[in-house]
Formats: structure tokens, C-alpha cells, sequence
């Protein structure tokens, strides 16, 4: 518990102390993986962290006078125990004080709202270099989709994306759609949220500067398990991104001895909701298991992908996913057993 | 002008004696169902709003066990979606706005000098929806399965985005139930908002130009005005949902071209004014009690009115910040910033006046007056995290986050609820006769006000953090857990405070201290009768020559409206 507190005071002082030489990025060495704003660990994150800290300062810095003020009203002018009763002399206002308070919160005002259209462009308008890596994720309920046109991948809640240096920038542009409802994009460390709407295309962008997994969930309430509705980003060195890639572009893989596994997919409605490529099930409302087991999570990242989990999974959804859209399939304890082991095999 | 006298209540009591004599129960009852008569309908109004606060406090404290630990199984995901819809809806339109205009049924006509709102049969039918609504809402629990054995309560958040609302995705009648009862209760509170502005505009008594209204009032005035404009939008829009469930419209269907865009900007350009509707009351009553228990007048009168009147308007053109993740383009964008950050200039006119008000005064700790300083100092940090918000990129991290919620509950809870809190201690002794113990409302502000800042103030961290709203679990990694936990008992905390304040209203009522007409040495028309007042308010008209007729009264030496 303590750990926890001294985490999020830690960051948040951390943070302040910060702020002033982000621009720079000197600081990053010390990034830690997890949901914190405050830490960020890309570009567009990097950007917005600086405004908050600016933003934190004027507005701590009006709370502080402010406060200030009325805390010594408030003592200042209670009444007295020896008080005569007499009622104190009667202000009504004063013109130029009024002026005064309402000209300084204008200037405030004009500050805040140049500083955040300056990074509402700088964001939205950023220039796209051609190196860039474009993926397409989809937003289901309750999972993502994520595919990559260009290099012929489809893959399911976790985004593998190169990292990004100065010497070789590597952004990616990541292309929202939803299949049902409204969804939201949510990496706290290398971004700020996008809402995934359907019939709605949006694009938002993020360049890591440094390795690691970065999870983040949907922020757009979309039903049942929205909650469990998580994602991870893999910030892959060049050299892991270019193996992953070349691994996910084969097809499944053929192990004829978890052939009777693939039997039960391939003869229950596993294969009307689910793909794999070079067989026949070719389902598209639930994830593309090709690789299923080159994936370190599944139910959308909210188990670690065991066997146990798996066949626990495959038994009953709705043992880890109360609500979840995939249905119990009734199959034997053999054919679990089965089942298991066949996706077990696709790597 | 000047030398008009103003009649004091009980001078001239001519309160008929049947009036007094006791009746059967059922005679009693029959008297409350029928009566058009503003100030038992204010009572009505409070009371059905007291009721929902429980039962939307109840719902609150089921969502915080739930979040107290990571995986935790207090309710599954099912109902809590279903709990935090309903607390959402019931707070707002079943409390806050009845509440409200409960006490401006009450307040208005007494301050003005008028004998009772312009419509009171309207004012009666007002109420009846409003009623009904919130009992068409609940009855949800029990009629929202349908015929399809699935649904219960609404369950898909208060702003009920669509598509998530269609048919496709919502089967049962439990967002039916939602629509309908929002639209009925909305009709009612139309028939508030219209009625008010008739009697603020229409039935002042002689010498009450508008720039004599007690500031209560005009913020009434500019609340009903709002309202007028803001109720109609959501009203609409759920009148289309209801045509693309039943008709086969495609408004919002998306599977057939609809837009979901569609529905977030008809439901905020409700939703973001809907935060001045209740906020703008309150910053009313505050402006009653600062000044009375300061013993000073207000500090800037015109300009709390011009104030008011800005926030309202600027208000209109806001609501698009809610949307700042759905992909607008910079120049959309950069305009929401600057609107939004412009509510902060009146509002900061309306602290520092209030702040101003103080200083020289000789203030006065009754339980009103420390709400309203709680109200002070927690609606300035609610102000300054709204301008946190404001600025669109760092609200790209902040939005639907836990960070979010604890803004919008400093609002509501630190600013509208401690202003709810003051206005029940300032005026339960005109409405009822007797003193709230002011012991026991000492330790319901103090406990409230710890129990407040231990849930509001830690929400804050969460967020930041990157706790997404609407979560009925999280993992136990994120780091959530121990600001979760102490937020739930801050919760409780303040579930003991509102059973202290119950209780305190139970026992005044039955043994308080007999209030007289004026207990706080007060300055607006409704302390000039007897309490409670007798059914026709005012024997006599009233004539006024000053914002505060009974300090004119009370001292002859040195009038107001010398000064004004």
C-alpha cells in the first residue's frame, strides 16, 4: 500500500521537479511501464505532460492567492466574542477592484488558451514522414482489432511498433475504427485518448522514445466488460519489431499431432467468429487467433495466456469476462483438453 | 419613496382558525395532493428530492465497495453499469434540479412580495410530472426486462450514448424507460422554469425593479431562461432515439448511417448548460447567506447579476469540450478552449465577490454560513481543474478518467450539495417554524466536509494515473487500489453525515427551537413573515425602496437606498 502511495507522490513530484527540462527529454532515462500521465514515454504524451505542468502552476499559483485570501477573510473578520452587536460599515462594491479582478483572469485566460492551441496544432497537424508505420485497430466489443496494411498482419489487443530515435524516427499512425459501438483509445504514457466511433474514421499518432510494454484499456464506456476491455502496446527495438513482423506473416502453423484440437475448432462454431489463416475459419467477429499463442494475454488482456487460462477460457467466457460476447461451447473435458493444445500450437 | 412603511408579518396575522384545526389523515393527505399553493409545493419538491438522495446516496455507496479493492466481486458488471446510470440520472434530474426549483418555489414569490408563483395550477402539474418521471425511472427496476427476460435498469451511463442506446445493442425496455421518464420529468421541470420566469418577470411587488431583486432570484430568473433552452435539446434527441427503436428511424443507428456524433452534441449542448442550471442556484443561495452571516451587503451587486447573465450565455457555447477526443479539427477545437476558459472570467467575478463580501464583515459561524464557506473554498478548486480540463490537449489525457469524476463531483457535491446543505439549515426554520439543532448541524458539516475532501480530493490521483471511468473492476498492477479505498471510506464518512443531517431534521421537526419570523436578522422579504407563512404570504403588498427592505426597516438612520 505504502509502495503505491509513494508511487503515485513520487511521480506526481517527480513530474513537477521535471517539468522545466522535458522539452529537452534529458530526463526519460527513469521510465518506468505502467498507466501514469505523468510519466510519459512518447511524443504526443511528452507534449501534453509539459502544458499540464504549466497549467498545474498558473492554476496552483491563482489557488494559492485566492485561497490565501479567503482563508484570511474567514479568520480575519470572525466575530468576536466581546462584539457590541453593531453591524460592521456597509460596502457595496468598488468599480476599480472590480475591474482589476475581472482584467487579470482575462490576461490568465489569453496565456492558457494560446499555450493550448499552440499543442492542439503542434498534435494535430504534426507532419508525417514517410517512414512512418501505419496499423488499423478496430474497436469490438470488448476487444481490439489490429491490423497492419501494409505488411499483411492481423492481430489481436496487443500493438507491437517499433521504437523511435533520432537518429531513425519511426512514429505510427494508427488508423480508429469501431465495429459496434463508441470505444476510446486510451495509452496513458504515449498519448492522450482518441474515441473509436463507428462510421466515424479517426487518426491519432504516437512515437515512442523508449522500449517496454505499455498498457492502457478503452476510456469510452461500451457495455458490459467495458472494464476488461485492455490493450498493450510493445515498444519492440528495430531488430524484435522486424522478427515479430517476419513470425506473424507466416501462416498458422500445421502440427498434425494436435490435429484432433483442430477437428473440434474446425467442427464447432469456434471457426464462424474466429480466423485463422490457411484453414477454414475465415469468422471475423472475434480476434484472429493465426497466433494466438505468440500473444502473452487473452480476453483482450485481462488473463495471462496459460494453457490453464486458455482451457478455463474456452470452457466458460464468462468465468474471467462476465458479459463478454463469446459464448460457452459446451465441448467436453477431451475436447478442451484438445482444443487447447491445437491453439496452443499457433505460433 | 422613502416613507412607505413595509408590513411586518404577524402585525396583521389574519390567518383563518380552520386552518389550524386538524383534520383526518386523509384529509391531510388530500390537502397535500391538491394543493397548487407554491410553498407546500416547494415542500413536496424538497421532500421527493431528499428521497432520491438517499436512494441515489445508496446507489453511490454500492459503486464504492465495489472499487474499495481491485477484482473485487461486490456486484457484477451488469449491475454496477446499472448503478452508476442510475446514480447519474437520479442525481441530476431527480435531486439537483428538483431541489432546486423546489427552493425557488418556496424563496421566489416570498422574496419578491408576491402571494404566489404567476401559474400555480401549472406549478402543481409541474410538480406531478416531475414525480412521475422519477417513478416511471424506477419503475425500470421491475418493468425494463420486457418481454425479453434481459434489461432491468438503465445501463448504459446517464449521457446513454448512442449506439449504445439502439435496439441492436440495448434489447429489453430498460433505455425505454430511460427516454420516456427523462422526457416527462423534462416537461415538468419546462413547466418550472416557464412558471418562474412569469412571476420573477410579472409579479414583483411595487418598488422591486430588477436591479432590487434579492440575487437568489435573478439567478433564478437566468437559471429558468437557461432551462428553457437546454431541457428542449435532450428532449428532442431522445424523442429521435425513441423513433429509431420503435419507428425504424436511423438518427443514431450507425449499422444503417446514423451518427453517434450526433447524439453527443445534442446530448451536451443539453448536458454542459445543465451544470449552470444547478450550479447557478446554488451560487444563488450563497449569495443570500454570505451576506447575512457576514452581516454585510453583497459586494457587487451589479455585477453578480451581470455575472450570472454572462454565465448563462457563455454557457450555450461550451459544450463541445466534453468532446474533445472525438476527433474535431484544430480550429473546432481551439474554439471550445477559448469559450470554455472564458466561463472562468464570471466565475471568478462571483469568488472574488463573495471573498469581498467577507472582508470587514463580522462573520457569523451558524451552519449555513459554514456550507456556504466549504461551497467557497471547493468551488474555487472545482474551478481551477476545470480550467485544467479546459486546456483540450492535457484534457486528451484527462477525459473519462477518474479525474474527470472527481472534477465534476467537487462541482456538484463540494459546490451545489454544500450549497443545498446551507439553504436547508437558512430556510427550514421560515418553511416549518422551528430551529435545525445547530449542534447536530455542526457535526454534519464538519463530518461531511472530511468525508468529502478523503473520496473528491484522492479521486483526483487515480485519474492522473490513468483509471478510466465506468470501470466496475481493475487490476490490481495499476496502482489504483489504495486511493479507491480511502475514497470509499471518505464515502462512508459522508453517508454518517447525511444520517446525522436526517436525523436532525427529524428531531427539529418534532422538538426544534421555535425560529420567530426572522432568526438570522435577515434582509430579503421572506423574513417579513410570520414562519411558517400563512398560505396568502403577505397581508399586505409590499413596497420596497432597496435590495434589502428589512435593513431599511430595521435601520431607519441609515437606509439603503440612500446608497444605491
Amino acid at each position: 500500500m505504502f509502495k503505491q502511495i509513494s508511487r503515485g507522490l513520487r511521480s506526481i513530484l517527480y513530474a513537477a521537479g521535471c517539468a522545466m527540462f522535458l522539452q529537452a527529454g534529458a530526463w526519460a532515462q527513469t521510465i518506468t511501464t505502467n498507466t501514469d500521465t505523468f510519466s510519459p514515454a512518447s511524443k504526443p504524451a511528452h507534449e501534453i505532460f509539459g502544458l499540464a505542468m504549466f497549467a498545474l502552476a498558473i492554476t496552483g499559483g491563482i489557488f494559492v492567492v485566492v485561497a490565501a485570501a479567503m482563508a484570511y477573510a474567514i479568520i480575519r473578520y470572525r466575530r468576536r466574542k466581546d462584539d457590541d452587536g453593531s453591524e460592521p460599515p456597509q460596502i457595496f462594491g468598488s468599480v476599480p477592484i472590480e475591474i482589476a479582478w475581472t482584467v487579470i483572469p482575462i490576461i490568465i485566460v489569453v496565456v492558457l488558451f494560446l499555450t493550448s492551441a499552440r499543442l492542439i496544432f503542434a498534435i494535430k497537424d504534426a507532419p508525417r514522414p514517410k517512414s512512418a508505420l501505419n496499423i488499423t485497430v478496430v474497436g469490438h466489443q470488448f476487444w481490439w482489432e489490429v491490423r497492419y496494411p501494409g505488411l499483411g498482419i492481423i492481430t489481436a489487443n496487443e500493438i507491437h511498433v517499433p521504437v523511435s530515435t533520432k537518429a531513425d524516427p519511426q512514429p505510427t499512425y494508427i488508423k480508429l475504427l469501431s465495429a459496434d459501438v463508441v470505444h476510446s483509445f486510451w495509452i496513458p504514457q504515449l498519448a492522450g485518448k482518441t474515441d473509436v466511433i463507428p462510421n466515424h474514421v479517426n487518426e491519432t499518432w504516437i512515437e515512442p522514445t523508449h522500449t517496454g510494454i505499455y498498457k492502457g484499456q478503452c476510456a469510452q464506456f461500451c457495455g458490459a466488460e467495458h472494464a476488461k476491455m485492455l490493450l498493450r502496446v510493445y515498444v519492440d527495438t528495430p531488430a524484435q519489431f522486424k522478427a515479430w513482423v517476419k513470425q506473424q506473416q507466416q501462416p498458422a502453423v500445421e502440427d498434425p499431432a494436435v490435429a484432433a484440437g483442430r477437428e473440434v475448432f474446425m467442427h464447432n462454431a469456434c471457426m464462424n467468429c474466429h480466423e485463422i489463416r490457411g484453414t477454414v475459419a475465415t469468422g471475423r467477429f472475434g480476434p484472429d487467433l493465426t497466433h494466438v499463442a505468440s500473444r502473452d494475454t487473452i480476453a483482450s488482456g485481462s488473463v495471462m495466456n496459460t494453457p490453464a487460462n486458455l482451457r478455463k477460457w474456452i470452457e466458460n467466457p464468462d468465468y474471467f469476462k462476465p458479459g463478454v460476447l463469446m459464448p460457452a461451447m459446451h465441448l467436453s473435458s477431451q475436447q478442451l483438453d484438445q482444443v487447447t493444445a491445437y491453439l496452443e500450437t499457433l505460433h | 419613496m422613502a416613507d412607505q412603511t413595509l408590513p411586518i408579518g404577524g402585525a396583521l396575522d389574519v390567518t383563518p382558525h380552520d386552518e389550524a384545526q386538524k383534520g383526518t389523515f386523509l384529509e391531510w393527505l388530500h390537502g397535500w395532493v391538491i394543493t397548487v399553493d407554491h410553498k407546500r409545493l416547494g415542500i413536496l419538491y424538497v421532500t421527493f428530492a431528499l428521497f432520491f438522495l438517499l436512494v441515489a446516496g445508496l446507489e453511490a455507496l454500492a459503486i464504492r465497495v465495489q472499487l474499495a479493492m481491485p477484482n473485487n466481486h461486490f456486484v457484477s458488471p451488469e449491475i454496477y453499469n446499472r448503478l452508476f446510470t442510475m446514480h447519474g440520472t437520479t442525481m441530476i434530474f431527480l435531486v439537483g434540479m428538483p431541489i432546486l426549483f423546489g427552493f425557488a418555489n418556496y424563496i421566489v414569490p416570498l422574496q419578491i412580495g408576491a402571494r404566489d408563483m404567476a401559474f400555480p395550477r401549472l406549478n402543481a402539474f409541474s410538480f406531478w410530472l416531475t414525480a412521475f418521471g422519477g417513478l416511471l425511472l424506477y419503475w425500470s427496476f421491475v418493468g425494463g426486462f420486457g418481454l425479453f427476460g434481459v434489461g432491468s435498469a438503465p445501463d448504459a451511463g446517464w449521457f446513454a450514448y448512442a449506439p449504445l442506446t439502439e435496439r441492436a445493442f440495448s434489447i429489453g425496455h430498460a433505455m425505454d424507460y430511460w427516454a420516456v421518464a427523462l422526457i416527462i420529468s423534462g416537461w415538468g421541470t419546462l413547466g418550472t422554469a416557464i412558471n418562474i420566469l412569469a412571476t420573477t418577470i410579472s409579479m414583483r411587488c411595487k418598488g422591486m425593479t430588477l436591479m432590487r431583486m434579492p440575487l437568489f432570484t435573478w439567478l433564478m430568473l437566468v437559471v429558468s431562461a437557461l432551462t428553457l433552452v437546454t431541457i428542449t435539446p435532450l428532449t428532442a434527441a431522445q424523442i429521435m432515439l425513441m423513433i429509431d427503436r420503435y419507428l425504424g428511424g436511423h438518427f443514431f443507428d450507425t449499422q444503417a448511417g446514423g451518427s453517434a456524433v450526433v447524439w453527443m452534441h445534442f446530448f451536451w449542448i443539453f448536458g454542459h448548460p445543465e451544470v449552470y442550471v444547478l450550479a447557478l442556484p446554488a451560487f444563488g443561495i450563497a449569495s443570500e447567506i454570505i451576506p447575512v452571516f457576514s452581516r454585510k451587503a453583497m459586494f457587487g451587486y451589479p455585477a453578480m447579476v451581470a455575472a450570472s447573465a454572462g454565465i448563462g450565455f457563455v454557457s450555450l457555447g461550451v459544450w463541445a469540450h466534453h468532446m474533445f477526443t472525438v476527433g474535431m479539427n484544430g480550429p473546432t477545437t481551439a474554439f471550445f478552449v477559448l469559450s470554455t476558459m472564458l466561463v472562468g472570467i464570471p466565475t471568478g467575478i462571483k469568488i472574488f465577490n463573495w471573498t469581498a463580501t467577507l472582508i470587514g464583515g463580522k462573520i457569523w459561524f451558524a451552519t449555513p454560513m459554514l456550507f456556504c464557506l466549504g461551497f467557497l473554498i471547493q468551488f474555487l478548486i472545482a474551478g481551477l481543474t476545470g480550467i485544467m480540463l479546459a486546456c483540450a490537449p492535457w484534457d486528451w489525457q484527462l477525459h473519462n478518467s477518474y479525474f474527470v469524476v472527481a472534477h465534476f463531483h467537487y462541482v456538484l457535491v463540494g459546490g451545489i450539495v454544500f450549497n443545498i446543505f446551507a439553504a436547508i439549515y437558512y430556510w427550514f426554520p421560515k418553511a416549518t417554524g422551528k430551529m435545525l439543532s445547530e449542534t447536530l448541524g455542526k457535526w454534519h458539516f464538519w463530518i461531511f466536509l472530511i468525508g468529502f475532501h478523503l473520496t473528491f480530493d484522492t479521486m483526483h490521483i487515480p485519474g492522473i494515473l490513468g483509471m478510466p471511468r465506468h470501470i466496475y473492476t481493475y487490476e490490481a498492477d495499476r496502482g489504483w487500489g489504495v486511493y479507491n479505498f480511502i475514497e470509499t471510506i471518505g464515502a462512508f464518512v459522508q453517508a454518517i453525515a447525511v444520517l446525522i443531517f436526517v436525523y436532525n431534521i427529524v428531531i427539529s421537526l418534532m422538538k426544534g427551537k421555535d425560529a420567530g419570523s426572522d432568526p438570522w436578522d435577515a434582509w430579503t422579504l421572506e423574513w417579513a413573515v410570520p414562519s411558517p407563512p400563512p398560505s396568502y404570504n403577505f397581508v399586505v403588498d409590499p413596497v420596497v425602496n432597496s435590495r434589502r427592505p428589512l435593513w431599511d426597516l430595521k435601520h431607519p438612520e441609515d437606509p439603503d437606498w440612500k446608497y444605491e
